[in-house]
């Protein structure tokens, strides 16, 4: 199933305070990751909708990652909490359906945590890339 | 349709060794709506600041995508360059082309790509972007500060030494708070009397303050610059502004045996009383539960012998209304009810106390004016066994205390045990800790002093028991340096109680929907970058209302939610960030759901009357938004079911046009 | 239900009709055939003690009609209100959508309603008319043959596995409460989370690709009572003008709807009731239920009035999304 050239479709969305200064770190840092991983700028964790990482696996994405402040942490004190409810909740549904989960992920990095921005998203493409493409959610189709 | 313009920076060779930066300029023009493509060296200098200004005005544009590092960086920087150009500056968004693509991939044909990928996305979103401009509220400049203990005293100097009006809210008769009950303070030893009492003095003859004693806040509306706030002034039976606090009364009153609250019911008050000698204001209270006049109408002794004919045996609650920019909360803390503790004897045994009571035994103003004696037989203790931690550092498991450290014991119990041995030096002393913990300034000094010098007996390890035999107390306790029980005879038992937010804290909470957290100490807007503030914008914390303090911490706090304070009342108006959530009314379900997400309190309901499909009109209850008070988090629109909630700046089907243009 | 109970219902829904009690009430009548019981609004006392219907096959779930119906009406509105219907009750009174102090709520016990299409199934041929008896339904066919089924085969899978036969909310009860329902209602998700991702996308491609965008489930599921679906909204982002077989709801439309009722769904199983493909959508609002109470702990929506739903709640040591509930 995986081929040697096939390069997964990663969305990450990363909150403004922690993962995206976080990933912005590992850019001054210069610690790559591959380029197939796309930031979202999200005020916070708690923006994500679960209907943008829907969008994302029907309009082809291979993978979905959402990043946030470490719980206790958040600059709007209680985000995180509320997207980590949100994200386990729909990531087992997306299971139950049959999208594994290894596609999805949620991960904790601080604005401090640029090397763990980084091995994160490392390992998540790599993760993926071993599951081959993702065309399940554009195959759950209604009646022609 | 925009007319968008797209301008790649360089960054001198930080962005072009690994991205084509040509290529991308390229790529985006082709774009909808792209009208304009450039690249260039250092877009963020004044060259590159103009040439945004001349295409603006040269092709029409309406708003500008620059693909350079990152938005935390320049962000602000291309906001005023669009402004300048007569953009609105929201009408801006920036591809992330250094940070999280040049820096971080090696491979140029890889960059280029992914710049290229961002570019879109960030002109996708820009195609749904709207002007917006920050909301604009006036301040009032008056502060009001809840609890009048030392935090409260000096958050109220400290802002009207500034130039504006503060009121102090003090539910007790006279401010002064839980300082005013103690002897000395560590790690100096001065008195706590000689150094508070003249900030009372100071807090009462100030202009700029007005100090509410015996008053507590009854509700609050109204939002950051613009509270509304009802304050109950309890009707003390004496008229204020006439009473000139020669205590006459209280010493005439019949009523003798009433607990003594401020000696923590050591000894009697009368039922008309001034709670102590530095009392601010100093004015009589009559208690109403004991007072026979106010009871059945029979006595009025008081009355006679006020020589100013303050007393006033009708008078009633007072209801004041006022409007404040800025809440500071200091309610401070009160020590822990020790019913659960039965294996300490505190219920059992009048000679086991609190350090709080031992701090009114050893106080010159105190029940025994001073003198140690216990509070049994009214004999001096020979020996006194100290313990910590009681109800501090309890496992969860344990049902009973605090799992937290309640910060202040090590110390006061140092200062406490020092003070005896200094005194009464045929006294032995023991102290029972878990950990002696002593970071402040000269704070180890002052427990090695107490252990070295005044031949404290510190023992690490928890008294298991104390059974009062006779005229001694057993106590059996383990020390587990030495590994063995220890049997000791006290006379006198002092217990390190926990401390907790006052009971009062909790329902203010509510009132100012200020969050907390499990033990009820108020949470600030962030544990490291914004100690003193609240979550709820124009709402500041200061001292023990926050977490255990000591008095200098306390005293730092104070002076920041101070500064805080000021920095709010200084400004005559307040913008406010306008990426904040909005709401539809017509698709609002009025379900509460935003409500219960939201850390600032930001969203109330109304109920109004809509035109409903069917021609008819339906009274419906919808959300409405504070965009004063809402900090753009977004929680809202994910636990808005219907859609009706959108944060501006962030709107859904901006990002959902991101994820498109990301996954094409 | 019992003929006892639709007795007594008809005669004080009439009765406090009369005394001005209640200006209407919601409550079930005939349809074209005798399986066929539909939600209805009465006016009329007479009305009442003609038509209203409370049987076996008195299964919609009324209580969503409150919304618009309190809005309209004058006065206090009547409603009859199954045991599991009662909890809908007091989950839109929990998110404000009536004034309780608007409705009159006649609680009525249950035993279970039944799955037409199952009753259809075993009957085989059309069906003429259907007498109720004691645990049985006496069925006249269209070739006149009379059959009879007992009640225990066709009841309802979501009545089998009822969570609760105890109303959580009426004014007045009509009859006894009766005893809950023991089987697990969580068996047919186990089923489906053993299998391997694979096998549950081959199950939901099959189940999902019958929808024919009816939105029957939507229509009748009281939580589903946005004022304006976000299906029907241009401005969400989901919902598309042409629906096209590629087109985003088209797809999600079943996931985004489970994720909006999720914590919020009291499982009465109407959206699997009324779909006319048969499709278990109660299954996907099933596992929701299952993973919020293994998750976050036992949480029954519409329990109790002003209860925090868990998408509006938190613990700050809730385990981490991904690792199935683990700590």
């Amino acid at each position: 199933m995986q081929m040697t050239d096939y390069k997964p479709k990663i969305v990450a969305f990363c909150c403004n305070w922690c993962s995206y200064a976080g990933a912005d770190l590992a850019g001054n840092n210069r610690l790559s990751y591959p380029a197939e991983v796309k930031i979202i700028r999200v005020p916070c964790s708690c923006r994500v909708n679960p209907t943008f990482i829907l969008r994302a696996f029907q309009r082809g994405a291979d993978g979905v990652i959402i990043c946030g402040c470490h719980p206790g942490d958040c600059h709007y004190t209680s985000g995180n909490y509320f997207a980590r409810r949100r994200m386990a909740l729909l990531f087992s549904m997306l299971d139950y359906l049959g999208i594994e989960r290894e596609r999805t992920r949620v991960e904790w990095v601080s604005a401090a945590e640029g090397a763990k921005f980084a091995a994160t998203m490392n390992d998540f493409v790599s993760t993926v890339a071993a599951l081959g493409e993702n065309r399940r959610l554009e195959d759950l189709r209604c009646k022609k | 349709m925009q007319r968008i313009g797209v301008f790649v920076c360089w960054c001198g060779s930080n962005i072009a060794a690994t991205v084509d930066v040509e290529a991308v300029s390229q790529a985006l023009k082709d774009e909808p709506g792209v009208v304009f493509s450039t690249n260039y060296q250092y877009m963020c200098s004044q060259a590159g600041q103009d040439l945004i200004k001349q295409a603006v005005a040269e092709h029409g544009l309406t708003g500008i995508v620059i693909c350079s590092c990152s938005p935390r960086m320049h962000e602000t920087t291309f906001r005023r360059a669009a402004a300048a150009a007569g953009l609105n500056p929201y009408m801006v968004e920036i591809a992330n082309i250094r940070e999280q693509c040049s820096w971080v991939h090696k491979d140029i044909a890889l960059g280029t790509q992914k710049a290229i990928v961002l570019g879109r996305a960030a002109v996708a979103k820009l195609h749904l972007n709207a002007p917006l401009t920050p909301g604009e509220t006036p301040v009032t400049k008056r502060a009001l500060v809840i609890g009048g203990g030392i935090a409260g005293i000096q958050t109220a100097l400290d802002i009207a030494d500034a130039g504006f009006k503060v009121d102090i809210v003090e539910k007790k008769p006279t401010i002064g708070g839980k300082m005013s009950q103690l002897d000395k303070t560590f790690p100096t030893l001065d008195c706590a009397a000689c150094i508070l009492t003249p900030k009372m003095v100071e807090a009462a003859q100030n202009e700029n303050i007005t100090i509410y004693s015996y008053s507590e806040v009854e509700s609050v509306g109204g939002f950051v610059g613009n509270f509304d706030v009802t304050i109950r002034k309890k009707a003390r039976y004496v008229n204020e502004s006439i009473c000139t606090g020669c205590g006459l009364c209280t010493e005439k009153c019949p009523v003798k045996n009433v607990p003594n609250e401020f000696n923590l019911g050591m000894d009697s008050r009368r039922a008309v009383y001034i709670p102590f000698a530095q009392a601010v204001p100093k004015v009589a209270t009559i208690d109403p539960d004991y007072c026979n006049m106010l009871k059945n109408g029979k006595c009025g002794v008081c009355a006679r012998v006020c020589t100013a004919g303050a007393i006033d045996y009708k008078q009633t609650d007072e209801l004041i209304e006022q409007k404040y920019g800025a809440i500071v909360v200091a309610t401070g803390y009160e020590p822990i009810k020790l019913d659960k503790f039965d294996e300490f004897a505190y219920n059992s045994s009048p000679d086991v106390i609190t350090s709080l009571e031992f701090e009114r035994l050893t106080n010159a103003a105190g029940p025994t004016s001073g003198k140690l004696l216990r509070p049994s037989d009214g004999k001096h203790p020979h020996r006194i066994v100290f313990v910590q931690c009681v109800g501090s550092r309890c496992a969860a498991a344990a049902g009973k205390g605090k799992e937290y450290c309640s910060k202040i014991c090590c110390m006061y119990t140092a200062k406490q045990a020092m003070l005896v041995r200094d005194k009464y030096p045929d006294t032995e002393v023991y102290v029972f800790y878990i950990d002696v913990r002593t970071p402040g300034k000269n704070f180890d000094e002052f427990y090695r002093r107490a252990a070295e010098e005044y031949g404290v007996k510190y023992v690490k390890g928890m008294v298991g028991k104390i059974s009062p035999q006779g005229e001694v107390l057993k106590v059996q306790a383990s020390d587990l340096i030495a590994g063995r029980q220890l049997h000791i005879d006290a006379d006198l038992v002092v217990l390190a109680a926990a401390i907790e937010p006052d009971r009062s804290a909790r329902p203010l909470a509510t009132m100012l929907t200020a969050s907390m957290d499990t033990n009820d100490f108020f949470t600030e807007a962030h544990p490291k970058l914004r100690p003193v503030e609240s979550p709820t914008a124009g709402v500041f914390l200061s001292g023990a209302c926050q977490g255990p303090k000591d008095i200098p911490e306390t005293v730092a706090q104070a002076g920041a939610a101070a500064a805080k304070v000021i920095g709010l009342l200084a400004k005559d108006k307040l913008t406010s960030n306008p990426c904040v959530a909005s709401v539809d009314e017509l698709m609002c379900n009025g379900c509460s759901s935003c409500e219960r997400v939201c850390p600032y309190g930001a969203i109330s309901y109304v109920n109004k009357e809509f035109r409903m499909p069917d021609r008819t009109v339906a009274l419906r209850r919808v959300a409405s938004v504070n965009p004063a008070v809402c900090q753009g988090c977004g929680a809202c629109t994910v636990a808005c079911m219907s859609g009706a909630m959108d944060l501006r700046g962030f709107e859904a089907k901006q990002i959902i046009a991101e994820v498109d243009a990301i996954c094409k | 239900m019992q003929k006892i109970t639709e007795d007594l219902a008809r005669r004080r829904a009439a009765e406090l009709m009369r005394a001005g009690e209640i200006s209407c009430l919601l409550g079930w009548k005939k349809g074209e055939f005798d399986y066929d019981v539909e939600p209805t609004v009465f006016y009329t006392p007479e009305e009442v003690e003609r038509e209203l219907v409370c049987n076996v096959f008195s299964a919609a779930n009324l209580s969503k009609y409150l919304i618009s119906l309190t809005r309209k009406a004058e006065g206090r509105v009547g409603i009859l209100l199954k045991p599991c219907d009662s909890f809908s009750f007091n989950q839109l009174l929990t998110e404000h959508r009536f004034d309780r102090e608007r409705v009159y709520a006649l609680g009525l016990p249950c035993e279970g309603t039944v799955d037409t299409f199952l009753l259809k199934e075993r009957v085989g041929e059309g069906i003429y008319s259907i007498k109720i008896k004691d645990g049985a339904l006496e069925v006249e066919t269209l070739s006149g043959e009379v059959k009879e089924i007992p009640l225990s085969e066709v009841y309802a899978e979501r009545c089998l596995v009822c969570k609760s036969r105890r109303p959580v909310a009426y004014d007045e009860m009509l009859g006894e409460v009766t005893p809950d329902a023991d089987e697990d209602r969580f068996a047919q998700v186990e089923k489906l989370e053993s299998m391997t991702a694979e096998e549950r996308y081959a199950f939901w491609q099959g189940e999902l690709s019958r929808c024919i965008r009816c939105n029957a489930c939507r229509n009748v599921c009281p939580a589903c009572s946005c004022e304006r679906c976000v299906f029907d909204n241009p401005t969400s982002g989901v919902e598309t003008k042409a629906p096209s077989e590629d087109s985003f709801e088209e797809k999600m439309f079943h996931i985004i709807r489970a994720f909006h009722v999720a914590g919020r769904c009291t499982d009465c199983g109407e959206c699997s009731r009324v779909c006319p493909e048969r499709i278990p959508l109660h299954l996907l609002n099933r596992k929701f239920i299952k993973d919020i109470n293994s998750f976050y702990g036992d949480y029954t929506a519409g329990a109790e009035v002003g209860s925090r739903a868990p998408l509006v709640s938190y613990t700050k040591d809730d385990p981490e999304p991904g690792q199935g509930g683990q700590k």
